[in-house]
């Protein structure tokens, strides 16, 4: 059974038609890559996995369960689903031990010490154990990006899903993000990330999917997908961001 | 045809030296109006009408002090009852079900809309309305409830921006993470929006002091006054007002360092952003 499945997903914002009919599978221990032109749905794609956005039409299962289905415990749901934003969303009023607590002690009702234990575990997992009692403005982005991978994990979830989680970063501080996101991956981790960069997709991904105008274009292997295209709109878009110079012959 | 040198050689002063000439005329104004008053003024009769060492001494005999401790207490209750009244009427001004939604609009806009001494004169003649009635801890309920039911219409619109004023990024995390709305809310929303909203809240604890001298429409006993009942009471005995001077300045012991605390406050918020 797949760790993820989506059937016929549709996603419209007022009259903008988002997701066109989404089917799509992770595996587990599947690490996937999400990549395509903005505007092209795969965020709206990842969200719609823990129901960050409602979907008009479709069906989500996470681990058999159907989390599109009104009568499921969401909440529950979504505390087995690691979500890492774009944008960090850390808790500026919590310091970072804090930050990865709060919804242990609270959600999965763990005790005060053994959450504090998996906490500093996964701290020290993404290379921040010194920081545990940093708060999030006195971090940099790299740094509070990892808090927010720590954050997450620290739910032990089955998943993880990454929305964009290096492009808000200045381009020194990618790398240390990348290299703990390579290492959940090595760990075995189900993984689906939408990113931008193409390098990590190519390195880590044991899938990647080609999404263009809210429907899946082509998906496979990095080395088929990205090394090799076959779909003309696959081309382009890759064209495009290897080589940011170039220019389509008219 | 025009040259350069024209604008160096036009008569008359520069701007810069207009606008320098124009202060000193000002300043000079100012200075002939203060001494004016200084010689004018009879400082005698001003002295003792406003401070008459020995009314200032038997206005502390009588119980300035404990007339501020009351101003301290009513208001305190008063913020208390606004600070949860403010917050339960914003989350209802945010709620999806709409009958919460406008109740708490009718609430806000009725009681920001009326004077609130309007309001005290009402609660000072419940008792005779409703016969019977009683408002426990008297004088301490009628008080904290009369002055909290106006505190709170304005708190919960400082509030309510408070709330909004947090991402939707914060909502969505907690979200994420499982929690429920009602956990997301107390966790991770209003600890931020309480945050938000120190500066504007504690200007309306400064009102609220101010307001609390509303508190002798509703007719308390004397040992009950507050500052301005106090010193109104006093003033009206000695026919002189320094009682009233007195109050006043306990007033300003109590807001002005209220409101070089706001200040505080918005430098660091403007920092910090």
């Amino acid at each position: 059974m797949a760790l993820v499945e989506i059937k016929n997903l549709h996603k419209s914002f007022g009259g903008n038609h988002v997701l066109r009919g989404i089917d799509f599978t992770v595996e587990q221990g599947e690490v996937v890559c999400v990549i395509g032109p903005s505007g092209s749905g795969k965020s709206t794609l990842l969200r719609c996995v823990n129901l960050l956005e409602v979907p008009q039409e479709g069906q989500v299962f996470v681990r058999g369960e159907e989390i599109t289905d009104p009568d499921v415990h969401l909440d529950a749901a979504r505390a087995g689903i690691g979500m890492v934003f774009q944008q960090f969303n850390l808790f500026p009023h919590l310091n970072v031990l804090k930050n990865c607590t709060v919804a242990q002690t609270t959600v999965l009702r763990r005790k005060p010490e053994e959450a504090d234990k998996v906490a500093r575990a996964n701290l020290e997992r993404v290379g921040l154990s010194e920081k545990v009692e940093a708060f999030p403005a006195q971090l940099s982005g790299g740094q509070q990006q990892r808090v927010a991978i720590a954050r997450a994990l620290s739910m032990d979830p089955a998943l993880m899903l990454f929305d964009e989680p290096t492009s808000a970063l200045d381009p020194e501080l990618v790398g240390d993000v990348l290299t703990v996101m390579r290492k959940l991956a090595l760990e075995g981790m189900t993984m689906l990330v939408v990113t931008h960069e193409m390098a990590f997709a190519r390195e880590v991904a044991d899938r990647v999917v080609f999404m263009d105008g809210g429907v899946i274009v082509e998906q496979g292997p990095p080395a088929e997908v990205i090394g090799n295209p076959r779909e003309e709109r696959t081309k382009l878009f890759l064209r495009r961001v290897l080589d940011p110079t170039h220019v389509e012959p008219s | 045809m025009s040259t350069p040198t024209d604008t160096v050689v036009r008569k008359g002063l520069s701007p810069r030296k207009r606008a320098q000439r124009s202060r000193l005329i000002q300043y000079a104004v100012l200075v002939v109006l203060v001494l004016v008053a200084l010689f004018s003024a009879d400082w005698g009769q001003i002295g003792s009408v406003f401070f008459k060492p020995e009314f200032i001494k038997s206005t502390f005999q009588d119980g300035v002090l404990q007339a501020l401790v009351k101003t301290l207490e009513y208001t305190a209750g008063a913020f208390v009852i606004g600070l949860a009244g403010g917050t339960v009427l914003a989350l209802m001004r945010l709620s999806s079900v709409g009958p919460y939604r406008w109740l708490a609009t009718a609430y806000i806009e009725f009681f920001r809309g009326l004077p609130a001494i309007v309001v005290f004169i009402a609660f000072s003649l419940l008792p005779l309305a409703f016969e019977g009635m009683t408002i426990p801890w008297d004088p301490y309920g009628v008080v904290w409830l009369a002055l909290g039911i106006v505190a709170a219409a304005y708190m919960a619109e400082v509030i309510r921006a408070g709330i909004q004023a947090v991402p939707k990024g914060q909502i969505e995390a907690a979200r994420s993470l499982g929690m429920p709305p009602g956990l997301a809310l107390r966790k991770i929303v209003l600890p931020q929006a309480f945050r938000i909203v120190l500066p504007p809240l504690t200007n309306d604890l400064i009102l609220l002091v101010k307001d609390s001298s509303l508190v002798f429409m509703i007719g308390v006993a004397a040992d009950a006054y507050e500052l301005t009942g106090f010193g109104r009471d006093l003033a009206n005995t000695y026919s002189n007002l320094t009682p009233i001077v007195v109050c006043g300045f306990c007033y300003l012991i109590i807001t002005l360092p209220l409101g070089l605390l706001v200040r505080r406050l918005e430098a660091k918020a403007a920092r910090a952003r």
